[in-house]
C-alpha cells in the first residue's frame, strides 16, 4: 500500500481508538460523576460501582492503545501534543490514577470516613478528565501556538492557561455532559429499582443540557475551525441519534437509548477528526509548524507492520471484550449486595457499618 | 536542578515505582493460576482458600501496577519528546503492540476472573486467570523488546535527512538475543520475588495458626517456585552478562569498577575505596570471577576484561569528546545489591523449607519477623538490577545513538518538571501507604475460614453476588 494510503488508514484507526474510548470510558466517567446523585445508600453505591467493576480497566485500555498507536504511527504528534499539553495531561493522569485505585479500594474497608473519601475522590477524578478531554480536543481543532524550533520540530509555545478559552471550555462542558448522560443511560440499562428510575430521569435532564452545549460547540467548530465540509455529516448524525437516544430514554427503551447514545459519542469523535483532516495539530501562528498526517507520520515500513498487527489483533480484542459485556449483561439490584461490609478487610476489633 | 535532571529523577522514580508492583503481579498471577488449577483438579478446599487469599493480595497489588502504568505510557511524550521524535518510528511500535496484545487481554480477563466466580463454569473461570497470567508475560515481552532496543539498537537505519532513526526490520527488534535473555531474566526474577512473598506470607500465617494446613501447601509451592526461579535467574543472568560485555562493555567495566584492561579480573564482594571508585583500600575478592562472568574464562588472554579508561578512549575516538562512563559507584553497588539481595531471598526460602520440614511449625519471633520482611529482599534486588541496567547505560538513552540529555522535551520548563515530580512523588507516596496498609490487613485476616462456593447462575437467582465493589 502507498504511504499516503497508510497515513490515512492510521488517521482513521486512531479515530477508531478514540471512538472506543469515548463510547466506553465515556459512561465510566458519567457513572463516576453521578455516583453521589443516583445512589442514596451504601448498597446502592456499591451496586452503581459494581456495574463498572468488570469493565472499567478494559475500557481505559482504549486510551492506552490510542496513546501507543499515536506514538507508533505519528511520533511527531505524540511528542508535540503531550509535551505541549504537559500540565493538562498531568491532571488527567493523576485523576485516572485516583479513579482506578478508588474503584478497587473503596469497599476494602467499612469505615464510613474511608468510603466517603473515596466516593468524593471517584466523583472528582471522573469529572476532571471528562471535562479536560473535551478541552484538549477543542484546542486541537482550534489550533494551538506551535512554532518550528531550531531543529525544525514543531513545539507548543503556550502555557497551560492558553488552553483555556470560551471555545475550549465549551468543548469541555460538551464532553462532560455527553458523558454524564451516557453514564446515566448506562446505569438505567444495567440496574434495577430506584437507581434505574433516577438514572432515567437524570438522563433526560442532562441530555437536554448536553444537546444545547453540543449543538453550540458543533456549530462553532464547524463554522470557525473545520477544514472540511464533510464534517457536517457526522455532526448531523450525532444530533439525530442524540434525539433518538433521548426519545428512547423517555419511552424506557434502555437498550436503544444506550445504543443511540453510544452512536452520538462515536460521531462526536468522527466529527472532530473530520474537522481536523489532514491536520493532526494545526498551528494557530505559523502554518509551516502545523502537523499533518504527512509530516507527523512514521515511515511506510512501520505503518505497514502496524497495519498487519492491527488487522489481526483488533477483531480478537473486540470479540473477547464483547463477550465480557455479554457475561455481565444482567441488571444489578441493591438486594444482591447483601452485607455492606462484605469483602472488606476489617480487623476483628473494628466495627463495621 | 534543571529540567533535565528533574525529568530524569521523575522517570527514575515513576518507573522504579511501577516496577515494584509489576514483578509481584507477573509472578503472583501465575502462582494463583496454579493454585486454582490444583483446586480444579483435586477439589481440595485448601487450594480454593489459597486461591481466594493470594488472589486478594494479587488484586490489591494489581490496582497500583495498572494506574502507575498509565503514567509510563504517556511520559515519553511529556518529558522525553525529542527522544520520542527520534525513535518513535521504532519504539512506538512495540508499545502499541503491547497495548493491543496484552493490556486488553489482562484487563478484560481479570474483570472476568474477579466478578465471574458465579457466572462462568469452573473450567472457563479457571481459563480466565490463565489468560491474565499470559497477558502479564506478553506485556513484559513487548516492553522489554522496546527497552532492549535502547540497550542494543537493531533493525533500524539512521536517516540523515529527517535526522531520525527509522525502522527497517521489526523482526529484529522483537527477536534479538538481548530481548530473549532480558525477558527470561526478568520473568525469572519476578517469580523469585513472588515465590519468596508466598513463602513468607504462608510461613507467617502458619505461625499464627491461621489456615495452617492450606498455608503449608502454599509454602511448598512458593519454595519450589523460588528454587526454580533462582536457578533460572542465575543462568539467565550469566548469559546476560556475556551479551552485555559484547554490546555494552562499558557497563560491565563499571559494574566491576575495572579501570584498566586486564586478564583474570577478580570479583569483589565488598570494596572499601575512594568514593569515585578509582582506588580501592580494602576488598574481599574472588579471583577471576569477573573475567568468568564476562567471558566464560577464568584466566589467560581470553579472560581479558576491557577497562573504563580504554573504553573511554575508544568512545572518544568514535563519538567525539565527552564522558562515556556511567556513575561507577552506583552501578557497582546496584549490581551487588541485585545479586546479594536476590540470594538472600533464595536462602530464606530454603530456610523456611527446612524449619517446616515434616509438619513442624517454628515458634521463634525472629522467624516470624523474617517471614514478614523476606519479600523485600528480592524486591529491592530486582529494582537494583534495573537501576544497574539503566544507569549503566548512561550517558546514552539509546546506546551509541542518542544521549539522555538530547532526549528531554525542549519545551519542558523547570517549573513544569518541578510541579509534576512533586505531584507524582506525593501521590505515589500516599498510594504506597494505602496499599501497604491494605496488604497488611489482608494478610492479618488471612484466608477465609470457609469458602462458600457459588453455583453457576446464582448471580441471576437473586442471591448476593460473590464479589461486588
Ligand atoms: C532479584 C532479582 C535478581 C537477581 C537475584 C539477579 N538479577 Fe540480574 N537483573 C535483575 C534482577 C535480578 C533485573 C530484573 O532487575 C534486571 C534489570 C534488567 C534486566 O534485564 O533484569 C537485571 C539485570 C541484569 C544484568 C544487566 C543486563 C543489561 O543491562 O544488559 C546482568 C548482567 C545481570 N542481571 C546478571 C545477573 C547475575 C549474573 C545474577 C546472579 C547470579 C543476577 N543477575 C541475579
Ligand atoms: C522496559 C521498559 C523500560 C523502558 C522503555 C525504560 C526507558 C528508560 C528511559 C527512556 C530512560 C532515560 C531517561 C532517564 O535517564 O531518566 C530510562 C532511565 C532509567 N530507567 Fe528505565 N526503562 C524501562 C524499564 C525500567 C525499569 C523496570 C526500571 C526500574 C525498576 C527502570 C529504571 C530506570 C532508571 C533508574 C533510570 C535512570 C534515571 C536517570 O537517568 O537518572 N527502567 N529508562
Ligand atoms: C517504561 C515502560 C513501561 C510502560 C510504558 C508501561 C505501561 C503500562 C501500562 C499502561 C499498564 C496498565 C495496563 C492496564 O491498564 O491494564 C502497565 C501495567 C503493567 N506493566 Fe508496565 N509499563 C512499563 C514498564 C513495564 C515493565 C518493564 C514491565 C515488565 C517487565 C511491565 C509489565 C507490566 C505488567 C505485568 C502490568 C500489569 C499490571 C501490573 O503492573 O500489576 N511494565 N504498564
Amino acid at each position: 500500500m502507498s504511504w499516503e494510503t497508510l497515513q490515512i488508514i492510521w488517521f482513521v484507526l486512531i479515530a477508531v481508538l478514540w471512538i472506543g474510548y469515548f463510547v466506553l470510558e465515556g459512561f465510566d466517567f458519567g457513572v463516576g460523576v453521578l455516583l453521589p446523585v443516583v445512589a442514596k445508600n451504601e448498597a446502592e453505591r456499591r451496586t452503581v460501582l459494581t456495574t463498572l467493576g468488570p469493565v472499567w480497566d478494559g475500557n481505559e485500555v482504549w486510551l492506552l492503545v490510542a496513546g501507543g498507536a499515536t506514538f507508533a504511527a505519528f511520533p511527531e504528534w505524540y511528542a508535540t501534543l503531550f509535551s505541549g499539553f504537559y500540565i493538562a495531561l498531568l491532571i488527567i493522569l493523576c485523576a485516572l490514577i485516583v479513579r482506578g485505585v478508588g474503584f478497587e479500594y473503596r469497599s476494602k474497608r467499612s469505615s464510613l470516613v474511608w468510603r466517603r473519601n473515596w466516593d468524593t475522590a471517584i466523583t472528582v477524578s471522573s469529572f476532571l478528565p471528562a471535562l479536560l478531554w473535551g478541552v484538549a480536543f477543542a484546542n486541537i481543532a482550534k489550533g494551538t501556538p506551535l512554532e518550528l524550533d531550531a531543529n525544525g520540530n514543531s513545539q507548543y509555545i503556550g502555557t497551560f492557561w492558553d488552553l483555556l478559552s470560551p471555545y475550549t471550555l465549551l468543548g469541555g462542558l460538551t464532553t462532560l455532559f455527553l458523558f454524564v448522560t451516557h453514564g446515566a443511560v448506562f446505569l438505567a440499562l444495567k440496574t434495577d429499582g430506584d437507581i434505574r428510575t433516577r438514572s432515567n430521569k437524570i438522563a433526560s435532564q442532562s441530555g437536554l443540557v448536553a444537546a444545547v452545549l453540543a449543538v453550540a460547540f458543533g456549530l462553532w467548530t464547524q463554522l470557525s475551525y473545520s477544514q472540511n465540509a464533510i464534517s457536517w455529516l457526522p455532526l448531523a448524525i450525532a444530533v439525530l441519534s442524540w434525539v433518538a437516544a433521548l426519545a428512547a430514554n423517555r419511552l424506557g427503551r434502555e437498550g436503544f437509548a444506550f445504543l443511540f447514545s453510544a452512536i452520538t459519542q462515536g460521531s462526536v469523535v468522527i466529527f472532530l477528526f473530520c474537522a481536523l483532516y489532514p491536520y493532526v495539530m494545526p498551528s494557530s501562528i505559523q502554518p509551516a509548524a502545523s502537523l499533518t498526517i504527512t509530516n507527523a507520520s512514521s515511515t511506510q515500513y512501520t505503518l505497514t507492520v502496524m497495519t498487519w498487527v492491527a488487522v489481526f489483533l483488533t477483531p480478537l480484542v473486540l470479540c473477547y471484550q464483547a463477550w465480557s459485556y455479554w457475561v455481565f449483561r444482567k441488571r444489578l439490584h441493591p438486594d444482591q449486595i447483601a452485607d455492606p461490609s462484605h469483602g472488606s478487610l476489617d480487623l476483628p476489633h473494628e466495627v463495621s457499618v | 536542578m534543571n529540567a533535565l535532571d528533574l525529568a530524569r529523577w521523575q522517570f527514575g522514580i515513576t518507573t522504579v515505582y511501577h516496577f515494584l508492583f509489576v514483578p509481584l503481579t507477573i509472578g503472583s498471577a501465575t502462582l494463583v493460576a496454579i493454585m486454582q488449577t490444583a483446586w480444579y483438579r483435586t477439589g481440595d478446599e485448601k487450594w480454593l482458600k489459597a486461591t481466594k487469599f493470594f488472589g486478594k493480595l494479587l488484586l490489591i497489588n494489581f490496582a497500583i501496577g495498572v494506574v502507575t502504568g498509565i503514567v509510563q505510557e504517556f511520559q515519553f511524550g511529556m518529558a522525553w519528546s525529542d527522544y520520542s521524535r527520534f525513535v518513535g518510528d521504532i519504539f512506538g511500535a512495540p508499545l502499541a503492540v503491547e497495548g493491543l496484545a496484552s493490556f486488553f487481554l489482562e484487563s478484560t480477563f481479570l474483570g472476568l476472573w474477579i466478578f465471574g466466580w458465579d457466572r462462568l463454569p469452573r473450567g472457563l473461570h479457571l481459563a480466565t486467570i490463565w489468560c491474565v497470567a499470559a497477558g502479564t508475560m506478553l506485556s513484559a515481552y513487548f516492553i522489554l523488546a522496546a527497552n532492549s532496543f535502547m540497550q542494543h539498537p537493531v533493525g533500524y537505519i539512521f536517516n540523515p535527512v529527517t535526522k531520525r532513526a527509522e525502522l527497517v526490520d521489526f523482526g529484529k527488534v522483537l527477536f534479538q538475543n538481548t530481548t530473549y535473555t532480558t525477558f527470561f531474566h526478568v520473568i525469572a526474577s519476578a517469580f523469585l520475588v513472588s515465590g519468596v512473598m508466598v513463602v513468607g506470607v504462608s510461613l507467617w500465617l502458619m505461625m499464627r495458626d491461621q489456615s495452617a494446613d492450606a498455608m503449608r501447601k502454599t509454602l511448598k509451592l512458593g519454595v519450589i517456585a523460588t528454587i526454580i526461579a533462582g536457578m533460572a535467574v542465575m543462568y539467565t543472568g550469566d548469559v546476560q552478562a556475556k551479551i552485555m560485555v559484547a554490546q555494552q562493555p562499558m557497563k560491565m567495566a563499571a559494574a566491576e569498577a575495572v579501570y584498566e584492561t586486564a586478564e583474570n579480573v577478580p570479583f569483589s564482594l565488598v570494596t572499601v575505596g575512594s568514593l569515585d571508585g578509582s582506588e580501592a583500600y580494602w576488598a574481599i575478592d574472588i579471583p577471576g570471577l569477573t573475567s568468568f562472568l564476562a567471558t566464560g574464562n577464568w584466566t589467560g588472554p581470553d579472560s581479558t576484561v576491557q577497562g573504563i579508561n580504554d573504553l573511554q578512549a575508544q568512545y572518544e575516538q568514535k563519538f567525539g569528546p565527552g564522558n562515556y562512563a556511567p556513575y561507577v559507584p552506583l552501578v557497582f553497588w546496584a549490581f551487588r545489591a541485585m545479586i546479594g539481595l536476590g540470594f538472600l531471598g533464595i536462602l530464606f526460602a530454603l530456610f523456611a523449607a527446612w524449619i517446616t520440614r515434616k509438619g513442624r511449625t517454628p515458634k521463634a519471633p525472629v522467624v516470624k519477623l523474617a517471614a514478614a520482611v523476606a519479600f523485600l529482599f528480592p524486591l529491592i534486588g530486582i529494582s537494583a538490577g534495573w537501576i544497574f541496567t539503566e544507569m549503566g547505560r548512561q550517558p546514552w538513552i539509546v546506546f551509541g545513538l542518542m544521549k539522555t540529555s538530547d532526549g528531554v522535551s525542549p519545551t519542558l520548563t523547570t517549573t513544569q518538571a518541578l510541579i509534576s515530580i512533586v505531584t507524582f512523588t506525593l501521590l505515589y507516596g500516599v498510594l504506597a501507604v494505602i496499599e501497604f496498609g491494605l496488604i497488611i490487613r489482608a494478610v492479618k485476616i488471612g484466608p477465609p475460614e470457609t469458602v462458600e462456593l457459588a453455583e453457576l447462575g446464582d448471580a441471576d437467582s437473586g442471591r448476593p453476588l460473590t464479589f461486588s465493589y
